[in-house]
């Protein structure tokens, strides 16, 4: 059984336009204590793990929606049309470098990327994921580069801080490092395969 | 030097040409400039990266150059830099150092900063190929549809959404675009119009209404001169933060209110 605090949280997020932030609703519920709706949240989050539905709490982009679980995508896009949002290679990994060494300038990527990222910045520029922080202090105040609350919401990310770590995604290319695979925030179809090779240890 | 290299590698190794011709060109647009280029040559020689021959690299990398050159495929610049770097490299190799000592130094390897970059660039590499694994909003995870009324009352509500620099960029092109070409040279007129002008009509306007929309600043006398000073007069409020900058909906129109509290104003 829900709390009534969590049956009111779950009510504020099933309502909102957007993810709804810890601190829209502590504003909102001014009747609570911050600590009482933080419990709340983690009770409302732990129900709807066990619950099994069809979909869940995600803590995106700083806030709290509910997203259908991935492995219904077949079903959803019957009804729903899914966007061809097809990212490239080269658009995903200048995004990456984006993500990991905000603020950076284009000709930064470049030297890292070792080709021109003009055409794949626009474009990044143009579906929102990235955004011009402003200009760095240097000659010629090249543009600084960083990315977009958007791009959390897109790719369901909490905050930048809980992108894998570079080492963590070595460590994945290297031999899989099983105590370590619940703490990576990754997608479910990732970790389905390092399970399947269990049995074979 | 990089193509008078590749057509003498040519002349040499015609037949491996041809087998390249029928392994490569599935590969073709799948490589993303140089790195991953050189990342998949070691991974198919299965060499260390630590320790790679430069030699097979090198004879490798500019027989793709050249298969490149005869699918008449534009070969970037950057191909070519890369190209020259591990020539560059190679020769360093024969070449015997001057100063023995340098031999213990471990940047004596002129490999190594070739090295560390490719290693990042893997890193990122990999991290991008993770990213698109994820589960992405609107094609493998879905939110609660809000019904289209419903999203207007609610944005009506929630005031209009905060634009960034590159929407007013646009807004801005797009409304040149609409000024019809000049069809005489008038020389420059004497009451040209200057930005700080054009900052005290915006405030005035400003007073005097709420909000103001960027079509509306430049309606009644719609010329070049007059955009483009608006635009800059704009710009420059935006950077002393006196106003804020608003779009109504995507590709909507653009609009501004003053600035309540200096540190509001986040355009």
């Amino acid at each position: 059984m829900l709390s009534e605090l969590s049956a009111i949280i779950e009510s504020l997020v099933f309502t909102a336009e957007s993810a709804l932030s810890t601190d829209r609703i502590c504003d909102l519920l001014t009747e609570y204590s911050r600590e009482e709706i933080r419990s709340a949240l983690a009770e409302l989050e732990e129900y709807h793990q066990l619950r099994n539905g069809g979909f869940e709490l995600a803590a995106v982009a700083g806030g709290w929606q509910f997203r259908t679980r991935p492995v219904f995508q077949p079903f959803v896009t019957r009804q729903i049309k899914a966007k061809s949002s097809k990212f490239s290679q080269s658009s995903l990994e200048t995004l990456a470098i984006i993500a990991y060494r905000q603020p950076i300038t284009r000709a930064e990527i470049e030297h890292l990327r070792g080709v021109d990222c003009g055409g794949v910045l626009k474009s990044l520029l143009e579906k929102r994921l990235v955004r011009i922080l402003g200009k760095k202090d240097i000659p010629g105040r090249p543009l600084i580069y960083g990315t977009t609350k958007e791009f959390l919401e897109i790719f369901g990310l909490k905050d930048l801080k809980s992108l894998p770590t570079l080492k963590e995604i070595q460590a994945l290319d290297e031999a899989p490092q099983y105590e370590r695979q619940d703490e990576l925030p990754l997608g479910q179809e990732l970790l389905i395969p390092v399970e399947s090779d269990l049995p074979f240890e | 030097m990089s193509r008078s290299g590749s057509s003498h590698q040519a002349g040499e190794n015609v037949p491996l040409l041809d087998g390249l011709h029928e392994q490569y060109s599935v590969h073709l647009d799948t490589f993303d400039g140089p790195m991953d280029l050189l990342l998949h040559l070691i991974k198919k020689n299965e060499l260390d990266i630590y320790d790679i021959s430069i030699a097979v690299i090198t004879r490798q990398y500019l027989d793709y150059i050249k298969l490149m050159k005869d699918l008449n495929l534009e070969v970037a610049g950057e191909f070519l830099v890369m190209a020259a770097t591990l020539l560059h490299i190679k020769s360093r190799q024969l070449l015997p150092l001057d100063d023995p000592e340098d031999a213990e130094d471990e940047e004596a390897d002129p490999r190594a900063e070739l090295v560390r970059r490719l290693l990042e660039y893997q890193q990122y590499k990999d991290a991008g190929t993770l990213f698109g694994a994820r589960a992405l909003l609107g094609r493998e995870v879905f939110t609660r549809a809000v019904t289209e009324p419903f999203l207007a009352a609610a944005q009506n509500e929630e005031g209009p959404l905060e634009v960034s620099l590159f929407e007013l960029v646009d807004a801005f092109r797009l409304l040149l675009a609409r000024i019809p070409a000049e069809t005489f040279h008038d020389v420059a007129p004497g009451d040209s119009l200057s930005i700080a002008d054009c900052i005290n009509e915006i405030l005035a306007l400003l007073q005097e209404k709420e909000t103001i929309q960027f079509d509306d600043l430049v309606s009644d006398e719609l010329t070049r001169e007059r955009v483009i000073v608006t635009f800059l007069a704009l710009l420059e409020l935006c950077r002393l933060k006196l106003i804020r900058v608003f779009q109504g909906e995507q590709h909507g129109s653009i609009w501004f209110v003053p600035a309540v509290a200096p540190n509001l104003a986040e355009v």
